[in-house]
């Protein structure tokens, strides 16, 4: 539906878009991060595209391939009624360079979302008014969604009772068996990859 | 409204007014198990089965233990109810510390008790390793009839003046046979719809 749109930002950035597809009606551009504002404004602004609501933003990690972190951002607009995906790669294996310009300046409503995105997956946004965790606690260290945070590594705050302070046993009882819990996903990354 | 005879007191017959021997624990444990003042410290979606709990349909006040309390210093039954995360887990903990003696704590439900299937960096694996816990009351979430359970198991811990933490035993629900069940025949007006089939002396 909104194949106009990747045709005119393909005729405006030429080489910054670096591929398009529509995959399952989807129609998504890879975009060369250092165009990633100029690309946002142009689709805020343009008077063909008009995307005024940005749905969503979020990180993918993957871990294999360079540059690591994909930033993945959803674009609507409530008056042309078409979508469009922008994706950006960014980050070299240890999250060097994992930066991209902020968009709040486009779409105030992008704030929070560049937070989490910030919190979850540790891609920085130059520019952003206030990037502080929005989800993790300030004390936390690291962010859990990129594949190299430990599966088991957990932060408390509050530092868990003993089984000595509490006089009877804190492993799980019964019904409550160890096997209590999710029984998949487990794995991190064999432990050279982990910080 | 249950055990009238505190701590097994012996009543002893013949003086005008009559007169009672117990122990001054077993008075004061008869007399803590049914006024019971709940903080609910609810998080997620235990709170539904929590609310239903809270119903006339199972009528907490039976128990002595209706009220809530918006401050945890005027409540003694701390109820968790639902997941708590690493970043409550020093709110909750507070209240906790808030709260006077004698002070029990009832984690409701699967995650408040071992975490549940939040196995991972943002939750508490369990409230007893922040916080004492007297009674733990399995399920996702616990049917308000397990939850009467724990509340008497609590009060037959507060009698007892015991402090081991005690855990709800999953109830069983039984065999339903199939002259139980509600059988359905085609209606005569719209062929395409079931309704169900009336037993003999019942009537529209």
């Amino acid at each position: 539906m909104s194949q106009a749109v990747l045709d005119k930002l393909k005729a405006r950035f030429g080489a910054a878009i670096l591929e398009t597809h529509s995959d399952f009606g989807d129609d998504t551009a890879l975009v060369d991060a250092k165009q990633w504002r100029a690309i946002g404004e142009f689709l805020r602004q343009d008077p063909a595209c008009e995307f005024d609501l940005p749905v969503d933003l979020c990180g993918v990690d993957y871990p294999r391939r360079l540059p690591r972190m994909e930033v993945v951002l959803h674009l609507y607009s409530t008056t042309r009624r078409h979508r469009v995906r922008l994706k950006a790669r960014v980050g070299d294996e240890d999250m060097e360079g994992a930066e991209l310009d902020s968009l709040v300046a486009v779409w105030p409503g992008l704030n929070w979302l560049e937070r989490e995105v910030y919190d979850m997956s540790g891609v920085r946004f130059r520019g952003h008014p206030d990037l502080r965790r929005i989800l993790m606690y300030p004390e936390f260290v690291g962010h859990p969604l990129q594949k190299t945070y430990p599966a088991q590594r957990t932060q408390p705050l509050v530092p868990y009772r003993t089984e000595d302070e509490a006089g009877v046993p804190l492993e799980k009882q019964a019904p409550f068996g160890p096997d209590e819990g999710m029984p998949f996903g487990r794995r991190a990354l064999p432990r050279s990859e982990e910080s | 409204m249950g055990d009238m005879n505190p701590g097994g007191a012996v009543v002893l017959e013949g003086s005008e007014q009559g007169f009672a021997l117990t122990r001054v624990d077993a008075l004061l444990g008869w007399a803590r198990k049914y006024s019971l003042f709940a903080y609910p410290f609810v998080t997620a979606c235990c709170g539904m089965e929590f609310m239903a709990l809270n119903s006339p349909r199972f009528d907490l006040a039976r128990f002595g233990a209706e009220a809530p309390r918006f401050s945890p210093r005027q409540a003694d039954l701390l109820w968790v109810v639902g997941t708590i995360s690493q970043r409550q887990a020093p709110a909750l903990k507070r209240i906790y510390d808030q709260m006077m003696e004698p002070k029990w704590v009832l984690a409701f439900g699967t995650c408040a008790s071992s975490g549940g299937f939040y196995d991972n960096y943002t939750t508490v694996p369990g409230i007893d390793k922040v916080i004492p816990v007297d009674v733990y009351v399995p399920g996702c979430p616990p049917r308000p009839e397990a939850v009467l359970d724990g509340l008497m198991l609590l009060q037959d811990k507060i009698a007892r003046n015991e402090r081991r933490p005690g855990v709800v035993k999953p109830r069983v629900d039984p065999p339903v046979k199939v002259a139980e069940l509600v059988q359905l025949r085609r209606s005569a007006h719209d062929p395409s719809e079931l309704v169900p089939r009336l037993g003999r002396g019942e009537t529209k």
